[in-house]
């Protein structure tokens, strides 16, 4: 809660102490912008960060094999001698940019559905409902895995999979704005206006009707990286020598008994990415929307 | 009331055919020609046409999705390419390892996260809640095929705490017959007063089970605390405060039991995610279940087993979701009514 005095106390400080006192209010939010910030960077500046950039691709170094972490390779190297830090970073570039992708496929083909649904009703609203309904009724990873398996695996049919899967969620998330929104009495001043439908529908229901969305982008994008990731390791996403997380730690699976790091760093390069995005999804989410959706 | 379930039961019965289009699409019209993959890859011309005819192939879209139809409504859901043993067979044999793993799992999260979400409740903005809600999220976080391999290497391998794989000690197999009336040798175990079965598979059950909690776990944590905060702020319970209720009572006694309900309805939810879980995990640890015939299955590209194994979890998912429905509308006339 902010009250007039610790407006005043703020505008007295300096842009630099209020930073620091809304991370220390806030320590799991600075957490997640911080990381979110690393992942950033190292996917934008990899071929500078990677201390070995060759390494995120094919090369093999058969007399570095498996080496423990060391001050050449802070995370050791893996089963062909490739430094497992370089394939980290590279690494930022794959399942990142795979939710990317997801995301905006998964958007771009349900907000419109829905707001069309929700707008004209009608048959239009069951059949789009009715189709989103079988979508949610199945974990969204079964589906993604069975569609994946029939696929070549390549990083164009892991997106498709996990598309496929995604769209009905913001199809039904929107339809239910647009239906709300549709009633409204700015709504219906449109229509005595005269205005065309098309016009109302984008300049007046769709931006009433898009904040949970951006909410739920933000809580979706660790969920569809752990997805991506699940793929990868069950040997159905993108295959080596793409430096991909889930790979990674799959193909370290087998020599891990023995060398912990092969599966250790890339696993937590999953798991840091997906926590940093659901704390800052959660923030998002209590500044724009107290309502509460917690089943993916 | 009768009206209410004809009507969720209906709408669930067309979800479930939904969902079978969609393996018939993955099983029928995806893959290049499933004749090829079914006749092996040393087969013959004749041999291959041989198996078109014997599989449907030959006939028009519709009759083959007719056909599938009806063979899954009376108990032919294919043959599995890598055992070629039908696959409703085999999900029988390996169903009830997957539904002890996931049980264990539930009632890890439920035991944990309960209480973890009222302390998170009750100590809002604190350093407790601080530390609950990066424990809650650090759960929906979580690679579950990482944290499996993790928690092995460290608790098994290093400081053999726990047994590394397997279901039960395998020399259980040779010295004593193993029973089996459920199929979980946990149960199984305490059932026939066979302790050092019902032991060993308990020990063996730990490792696992606390992998797969982990995503439940951190659901119940969020959804206890949401619940517990919104109903501490309403006015029956500043009633119970100002009638000199301690804070513990009031969140403990009063709060927490309106948030039992959507407790039950998220378990019997991601009961199903869960069981998707088990794909990841089960692999790891040598368990005998679902996720492991699943993970063999994807990694032999045995579409027939995939896709009765995406439609076995698809209806456990429906039908856990009509039984809670109708549950709630059952103790709950406000939901009837909505």
């Amino acid at each position: 809660m902010t009250t007039t005095l610790d407006l005043e106390l703020e505008s007295g400080m300096s842009r630099a102490a209020r930073l620091r006192r809304w991370a220390r209010e806030n320590p799991l939010l600075t957490f997640g912008v911080v990381s979110v910030g690393v992942i950033v960077v190292s996917a934008l500046f990899a071929p500078w960060l990677a201390p070995f950039p060759g390494d995120a691709g094919s090369s093999t170094h058969p007399l570095s094999i498996l080496g423990s972490p060391s001050w050449h390779h802070p995370f050791g190297t893996d089963q062909v001698g490739r430094d497992i830090l370089s394939r980290v970073i590279y690494g930022a570039r794959i399942s990142p940019l795979i939710a990317v992708v997801v995301l905006f496929f998964a958007t771009i083909v349900g907000v419109p559905l829905g707001l069309v649904a929700g707008y004209f009703g009608g048959v239009v609203d069951d059949v789009v409902m009715r189709v989103t309904d079988v979508f949610l009724a199945v974990p969204a990873l079964l589906l993604a895995l069975a569609l994946a398996s029939v696929l070549t695996p390549t990083i164009g049919s892991t997106i498709l999979a996990i598309a496929v899967t995604w769209w009905p969620w913001y199809a039904r998330l929107v339809r239910g704005e647009a239906a709300s929104v549709r009633g409204r009495r700015y709504i219906e001043s449109c229509h005595a206006l005269g205005l065309p439908r098309w016009r109302i529908l984008l300049r007046h229901v769709l931006p009433n009707s898009i904040t949970p969305v951006l909410v739920q982008v933000s809580l979706d994008f660790g969920t569809v990286i752990l997805t991506a990731s699940a793929l990868s390791f069950l040997g159905l996403g993108v295959q080596d020598p793409t430096p991909d997380w889930g790979l990674l730690v799959s193909e370290g699976q087998t020599y891990f008994t023995t060398n912990w790091w092969v599966v250790t760093f890339p696993g937590l390069a999953i798991l840091l990415t997906a926590l940093a995005f659901n704390i800052l999804g959660d923030g998002l989410r209590d500044r724009l929307d107290p309502r509460h959706g917690i089943l993916r | 009331m009768i009206r209410f379930v004809l009507r969720r039961t209906v709408l669930s019965l067309v979800v479930i055919a939904g969902v079978m289009v969609i393996t018939f699409v993955i099983t029928h019209v995806i893959p290049g020609d499933p004749a090829v993959n079914w006749a092996g890859p040393h087969a013959s011309l004749a041999q291959i046409r041989q198996a078109r005819i014997s599989l449907g192939l030959n006939r028009p879209l519709w009759s083959q999705i007719g056909h599938y139809f009806w063979g899954i409504a009376t108990g032919d859901w294919g043959t599995a390419i890598r055992t070629h043993r039908p696959v409703l067979n085999d999900l029988f044999g390996v169903v009830p390892a997957s539904f002890e793993l996931v049980g264990a799992a539930l009632i890890i999260a439920a035991i944990v996260g309960v209480p973890l979400g009222v302390l998170s409740a009750r100590w809002k903005g604190k350093a407790p809640d601080q530390l609950v809600r990066l424990f809650a999220v650090l759960g929906v976080s979580m690679p579950a095929f990482w944290l499996a391999l993790i928690v092995q290497l460290i608790f098994a391998q290093h400081l053999h705490w726990l047994p590394t794989a397997g279901e039960y000690d395998p020399s259980f197999a040779y010295s004593h017959p193993v029973p089996s009336i459920t199929g979980m040798p946990v149960v199984d175990g305490v059932l026939t007063g066979h302790w050092a079965l019902a032991w060993s598979s308990f020990t063996h059950l730990i490792l696992p089970a606390v992998v797969v909690a982990s995503y439940p776990l951190g659901v119940v944590t969020r959804l206890v605390r949401a619940k517990v905060l919104e109903t501490s702020e309403e006015t029956h319970s500043q009633m119970m405060r100002s009638l000199g209720f301690s804070e513990r009572a009031v969140l403990g006694r009063f709060a927490l039991r309106l948030a039992w309900s959507p407790v039950v309805q998220v378990l019997a939810l991601v009961l199903a995610y869960s069981l998707v879980n088990t794909f990841l995990v089960e692999a790891v640890f040598d368990w005998p279940g679902l996720g492991n015939y699943a993970a063999q299955s994807i990694s032999a590209l045995d579409v027939p087993a995939i896709a009765g194994v995406t439609l076995f979890v698809a209806m456990v998912y429906v039908v856990l979701n009509l039984l809670v429905d109708l549950g709630q509308a059952f103790f709950d006339p406000r939901v009837r009514l909505a």
